[in-house]
């Protein structure tokens, strides 16, 4: 179980730092959706399921489709 | 030079924070007030999910003021968006392929299904209001995304989300006309672990998903319909 939660949190902070590091925003928004959904199975390991379905539903699909779309809306790439 | 003054300022906020939790030991209640919450809600309150308990029955007064924040930013966004509405542009989205159409259309009843069953349910199993109208939400900008020409009646949306504030207020007025506080439980609690039971605690919690649920579709609705 430990080894389980070690590598998922692993996991969301090499997402995090990969959302800052991609020039390409979509792929960064994907990265941050990633460390919202972690976020949202280590909320229902530590046994709080409100939270953790608050975390998927409002941080991984509506939050990256409304950044998806003021990407779509500005510019794709950083300079 | 830029970055090291923000490396500095994350080392200091690190520090601060690591020294305000090296007191507190992890896992251990140091209040009453949760103690109480675990052994006395379900008998005070009849909601057996103690979440819900403490955020509509409790605490349902500070939930009106957490609604009103969410209410507030949506008529912000639609005042920024509704000053250019004369010159209406679509967002251009390329026509979805056959397999995101036929997901959507698979997707999209079984989304309103869970969110209605979660809010429904929010007094007995996790979740409630604000979960399953967020759920819901997504089954909408999923719907955007997947089905191009079809939108959600505005209007509709609209009321149905002054519905629920309004049913809100109102239930809290009640409890004042009994004699008892604002959103006072006048409601028989009846039996825990019942559908119905727990007294206005699900009609508040439906009252929250259906404004929550139109108040987020209107964003991502106001978000994909109005020009730039």
């Amino acid at each position: 179980m430990e080894i389980i939660v070690t590598i998922l949190i692993l996991l969301m902070i090499a997402s995090a730092i990969a959302a800052l590091i991609f020039k390409d925003l979509i792929n960064a928004i994907i990265a941050s959706c990633i460390v919202s959904l972690i976020a949202a199975i280590l909320f229902y390991f530590l046994q709080a399921p409100d939270v953790a379905m608050a975390e998927a539903a409002i941080g991984a699909a509506l939050v990256t489709g409304i950044f998806i779309i003021a990407v779509k809306r500005t510019k794709r790439f950083e300079e | 030079m830029r970055k090291l003054i923000g490396i500095l300022l994350l080392l200091i906020i690190a520090l601060g924070i690591a020294l305000s939790l090296k007191e507190i030991p992890f896992g251990i209640t140091k209040t009453i007030i949760g103690d109480h919450f675990i052994n006395k809600g379900i008998e005070e309150t009849g909601a057996v999910n103690i979440v819900t308990s403490v955020v509509v029955g409790y605490r349902a007064f500070d939930t009106l003021g957490e609604i009103t924040i969410l209410f507030t930013a949506t008529i912000g966004l639609g005042a920024l968006f509704g000053i250019y509405k004369k010159k209406k542009v679509n967002l251009e989205i390329e026509p979805p392929s056959l397999i995101v159409f036929t997901g959507t259309r698979f997707l999209f009843p079984i989304l309103i299904l869970t969110g209605t069953y979660i809010i429904i349910h929010g007094h007995l199993t996790p979740g409630g209001g604000f979960q399953g109208g967020a759920i819901i939400a997504s089954a909408f900008l999923l719907m955007y995304l997947g089905c191009k020409g079809k939108r959600i009646n505005e209007n509709l949306s609209k009321v149905v989300e002054a519905l629920g504030g309004l049913t809100f207020v109102a239930l809290g007025i009640v409890g004042l006309i009994t004699g008892k506080d604002f959103l006072f439980n006048f409601l028989s609690k009846g039996e825990p672990a019942a559908l119905l039971s727990a007294g206005i605690i699900p009609i508040i919690y439906i009252a929250i998903g259906l404004k929550v649920g139109s108040e987020l579709a209107g964003i991502i609705d106001n978000l994909i319909e109005k020009s730039k």
